[in-house]
C-alpha cells in the first residue's frame, strides 16, 4: 500500500473545510456551531502539515503553526463554551436565533 | 531717576485689589472691603506723585525726555513690530497719573459713605479696582496695542460699574449702549492701529512717532502715495484711531452713551465718566499728536471741528434737560469738546503748541471741578434722593459744605477769573483764537452757555426754592452726609480753586520744552464778559421761582424743544439700526443664515442619515449571516489577489 500524496491529503483537508462551513451555517445550535469551527481549524492544520512534509521537509515551520492552532483552539473553545453557558443562563436557551439582541 | 521700576506697582496695586476683593471680598471682608481698596489705592496714589514729583523735578533739563520704565516683549512678530508691555513716562503721562490716582481715591474715600448701603459693597470695590488699573494701564502704555488691551478694559470696567445696580432695567439698557456704542468706535481704532503700525512697522509709540514724522524717510513717502479713496494711508490711519478716541471720549456723534451712563452709582459717574476714562480720547490724541499735526493736519483739522461741534452741541443739550447728573454729563461732553478743539488749532512745537498744553491743562483743571460737580451731586442726590432737579432747590441751609464747594466748581467751570477753570480756558481759548477764528467763536459761544448751564443747575438746587415743603423735610435725613463723603469735596474744592496756578506750561508741552504761558488780560475781558452774563441770566432766571424760564423755553418752542429731546440724536440712531441695518443687512443675513449656511449643515445631517438608514439592515444581530458576509468578502479579496493584482 503507497503512502497518501500531497494531492489525497488536500482533498481531505478541503473536504473537512467545507463540511465544517457547511456545519457552521446549517446548524442553530451553538455547540454544534463550535464543532464546526474546530473542523475548520483541524483542516488548517492538516494543510500546515501536508505542506511542510511533502514541499519543505527540511523545515519545521508547519508543524510549530499547528501546535500553536491547536492550543489557540483549545483557549478558543473554552471561552466560546463560557459564552454558551452565559448565554444560555439568560436566555434558557443555546439557539443561535434566541441570541439576536445585539442589532440595529 | 534710576530703580524705576517701583512704578509698575502704582497700576499693580489697584489690580491686587481687585483680585482680593473680587475673590475673597464678599465672604471675608463684608463692610471692611472698601477701606482695604481705599488702602491699595491711597499706597498706589502716593507713589503716583511721588513718581510725578521726582519726574518733573529731576528730568529737567530744558526738555521733558520720555522715560522708558519698564519694558517686557509680550508677542514677537518681527524685528520691529513687536507688542510689548511698558511704562512710558512722559509729562501727560505722569500727569494723567497724577489725575486719576487722585480722583480715583478721592472717589473710593466718598464711597465708603455714599454705598454704605449696598449689598455687593466688596464688588464695587473690586470694580473701582479694576477701573483704576486699567486706567493706570493705559496712560502708561508704551505700545499703541498695549493701549488698546487697557482700552478695552476700561471699556468693560466702566460697562461693569453702570451696570452695577442690574435689577434695574434702565442701567442693564444704559451698560449696554455705553459698551456697544464704544466698541463699535474700538472697531475703527483697531484698525487705525493696523494701518498705522503696518505703514510705519512697529507698534512701539517711539518707533511710530519717528517713522511718521520724517518727510524725508522713504516709509513715510510711500504710506503718503500709498491711498484709499483718494487719502493717504496715513490720514486713514489718523482718523480711524480717532474715531476710537471720539467714542471714548463720547464725542459727536458718538455721544449717546455718555449721558445714559448715568445710571451707575454717581460715585462711578465722577470717577469714570468725567475725570478720567472719557478723557481716554483727549489723551490718546495727544499720545499720537506728533504725527497728527506733522503728517496729517487734515486729521487735526477733523478733531479740532468734531471738538467744537461737540462742545457746543452739548451746552445747548444740557440747558433744557432736568435730570441733574445729566446736565453734567452734557456739560463733561462739553468740556471734552473744548480738550479736543484745542489740541485739533494746535500745531507742533514751540509757541504754536499752545492748544496742545492748554488741551492738557484743561483736562486737568476739569477733572478737578468735574469730579467736584459730581460729588456734590451726588450728596444732593443722597439727601434728596432724586435726580430730578423739580425735586430740589433751597437746600443750601441744610447743606452748607456741599453748597460751597459745588458753588467753587461751577464758578471753575464757568471760567470765573482766578479758579482753574479760568486759565486752562482762557488758554484754549487763545490758541484758537491765534490758529482758528470761526472755532474760536463757537468756543466763545459755549463758554458763556456753560457758564448759564452750570448756574441753572446750581441755583435750581441750593436757590429757587426758600424752604422746603414741610412733608419733604420729614422724609429727608438731618446731616447732608458723612464725613467721609465731605473730605472729598473739601478736597476737590481746594484743586479746584488752586490747580491753576500750576506753571502748566513748564511742564507740558508738545516738544517737552517749557512754553512761556503769556497772560493777555485784555483777551479775557470778553470772555470774562460772557461768563458772568451767563451768571446773572442764570441768576434772574432761577434764583426764585418765576414764570421767565417757561415763558422763554415757549418762545424758542422748536430749538427747545429739540435741545430737551437731545437733538433727536437717539432716534436717528434707532432709526438708523432699527429701520435700515436691521431691514436692509439684518434681516437679508438672517435669512441667508437661517437657509444657505444652515441648510449646508442640515443636508449633511439628512444625507447622513438617509444614508445611514439604507445601510443599517446589515447590522441584523445574525451571527451566521455576518460570517457568510465575512466569508464571502473573504473569497471576493482572494480572488482579486489571485488573478487581478497576481
Amino acid at each position: 500500500m503507497t503512502s497518501p500524496g500531497l494531492e489525497q491529503i488536500l482533498f481531505i483537508s478541503a473536504a473537512l473545510f467545507f463540511i465544517g462551513m457547511y456545519g457552521f451555517f446549517t446548524r442553530r445550535n451553538l455547540i454544534t456551531m463550535l464543532m464546526s469551527i474546530e473542523l475548520i481549524l483541524n483542516s488548517v492544520n492538516l494543510n500546515f502539515i501536508a505542506f511542510n512534509k511533502y514541499v519543505w521537509p527540511d523545515k519545521m515551520d508547519g508543524l510549530f503553526f499547528t501546535l500553536f492552532i491547536i492550543a489557540i483552539a483549545a483557549a478558543e473553545a473554552a471561552v466560546a463554551i463560557a459564552i454558551i453557558i452565559n448565554l444560555y443562563r439568560s436566555h434558557q436557551s443555546v439557539d443561535v436565533e434566541s441570541a439576536e439582541n445585539l442589532k440595529y | 531717576m534710576n530703580n524705576l521700576s517701583y512704578i509698575a506697582l502704582i497700576p499693580l496695586l489697584p489690580l491686587a485689589g481687585f483680585v482680593l476683593l473680587g475673590l475673597l471680598g464678599k465672604k471675608y471682608f463684608g463692610k471692611a472691603a472698601g477701606i482695604i481698596g481705599t488702602l491699595f489705592l491711597f499706597i498706589s496714589a502716593a507713589l503716583a506723585f511721588y513718581t510725578a514729583y521726582q519726574y518733573f523735578s529731576s528730568g529737567f533739563n530744558g526738555v521733558y525726555q520720555p522715560v522708558i520704565a519698564f519694558k517686557y516683549t509680550w508677542l514677537q512678530f518681527s524685528e520691529n513690530l513687536s507688542i510689548d508691555m511698558g511704562l512710558y513716562l512722559d509729562s501727560i503721562s505722569m500727569m494723567m497719573i497724577v489725575v486719576v490716582t487722585l480722583i480715583s481715591l478721592m472717589v473710593h474715600i466718598y464711597s465708603l459713605g455714599y454705598m454704605k448701603r449696598e449689598e455687593r459693597f466688596s464688588t464695587y470695590y473690586a470694580y473701582l479696582g479694576l477701573f483704576t488699573f486699567s486706567m493706570l494701564g493705559l496712560v502708561l502704555s508704551s505700545n499703541i496695542f498695549q493701549i488698546y488691551m487697557f482700552w478695552e478694559l476700561v471699556g468693560v470696567s466702566s460697562y461693569l460699574l453702570i451696570g452695577f445696580y442690574y435689577d434695574k432695567p434702565s442701567a442693564v439698557a444704559a451698560c449696554k449702549k455705553a459698551f456697544i456704542v464704544t466698541r463699535f468706535a474700538d472697531l475703527g481704532f483697531l484698525i487705525g492701529i493696523l494701518v498705522l503700525s503696518y505703514v510705519s512697522g512697529s507698534l512701539d509709540f517711539n518707533t511710530m512717532i519717528q517713522t511718521l514724522t520724517q518727510p524725508e524717510s522713504s516709509t513715510l513717502k510711500t504710506a503718503v502715495a500709498s491711498s484709499f479713496l483718494g487719502v493717504s494711508a496715513v490720514t486713514w490711519g489718523g482718523l480711524l484711531i480717532f474715531m476710537g478716541g471720539a467714542g471714548k471720549s463720547a464725542m459727536f456723534p458718538l455721544h449717546i452713551w455718555l449721558p445714559d451712563a448715568m445710571e451707575g452709582p454717581t460715585p462711578v459717574s465722577a470717577l469714570i465718566h468725567a475725570a478720567t476714562m472719557v478723557v481716554a480720547g483727549v489723551y490718546l490724541v495727544a499720545r499720537l499728536f506728533p504725527i497728527f499735526a506733522i503728517t496729517t493736519p487734515v486729521v487735526l483739522e477733523v478733531i479740532g471741528w468734531v471738538g467744537a461741534i461737540s462742545a457746543v452741541i452739548a451746552a445747548i443739550i444740557a440747558c433744557t434737560q432736568t435730570d441733574i447728573k445729566r446736565v453734567l454729563a452734557y456739560s463733561t461732553m462739553s468740556q471734552i469738546g473744548f480738550m479736543m478743539f484745542a489740541l485739533g488749532v494746535s500745531k507742533y512745537g514751540g509757541e504754536a503748541g499752545l492748544g496742545f498744553t492748554a488741551s492738557m491743562f484743561h483736562l486737568f483743571t476739569h477733572a478737578m471741578f468735574k469730579a467736584l460737580l459730581f460729588l456734590g451731586a451726588g450728596a444732593v442726590i443722597h439727601y434728596v434722593h432724586s435726580n430730578e432737579m423739580k425735586d430740589m432747590g433751597g437746600l443750601r441751609k441744610s447743606m452748607p459744605i456741599t453748597h460751597i464747594t459745588f458753588l467753587i466748581a461751577c464758578l471753575a467751570i464757568a471760567g470765573f477769573p482766578f479758579l482753574s477753570g479760568f486759565f486752562s480756558k482762557e488758554e484754549i481759548l487763545l490758541a484758537a483764537y491765534q490758529h482758528n477764528a470761526a472755532i474760536y467763536w463757537i468756543a466763545l459761544f459755549t463758554s458763556g452757555l456753560t457758564a448759564f448751564y452750570m448756574f441753572r443747575l446750581y441755583f435750581s438746587i441750593f436757590w429757587n426754592r426758600e424752604h422746603l415743603a414741610h412733608s419733604e423735610i420729614q422724609t429727608y435725613k438731618k446731616s447732608e452726609g458723612p464725613f467721609v463723603m465731605m473730605l472729598p469735596l473739601i478736597i476737590l474744592a481746594i484743586g479746584a480753586a488752586a490747580a491753576g496756578y500750576i506753571p502748566f506750561g513748564k511742564y507740558v508741552s508738545t516738544d517737552g520744552r517749557p512754553l512761556e504761558s503769556h497772560f493777555d488780560l485784555s483777551f479775557s475781558i470778553l470772555p470774562v464778559v460772557l461768563g458772568i452774563a451767563g451768571i446773572v441770566s442764570a441768576w434772574i432766571m432761577y434764583k426764585k421761582q418765576n414764570p421767565l424760564p417757561d415763558k422763554l423755553s415757549s418762545s424758542f418752542g422748536a430749538l427747545y424743544k429739540a435741545s430737551y429731546h437731545k437733538f433727536y440724536i437717539d432716534e436717528i440712531y434707532l432709526f438708523i439700526t432699527k429701520k435700515v441695518i436691521f431691514n436692509l443687512i439684518g434681516r437679508p443675513a438672517a435669512w441667508f443664515d437661517k437657509n444657505v449656511v444652515d441648510g449646508m449643515v442640515n443636508l449633511t445631517g439628512n444625507a447622513t442619515q438617509w444614508l445611514s438608514g439604507r445601510i443599517k439592515k446589515f447590522q441584523s444581530g445574525k451571527l451566521q449571516s455576518y460570517t457568510l458576509l465575512y466569508l464571502m468578502a473573504a473569497v471576493v479579496m482572494a480572488a482579486i489577489i489571485i488573478y487581478v493584482w497576481k
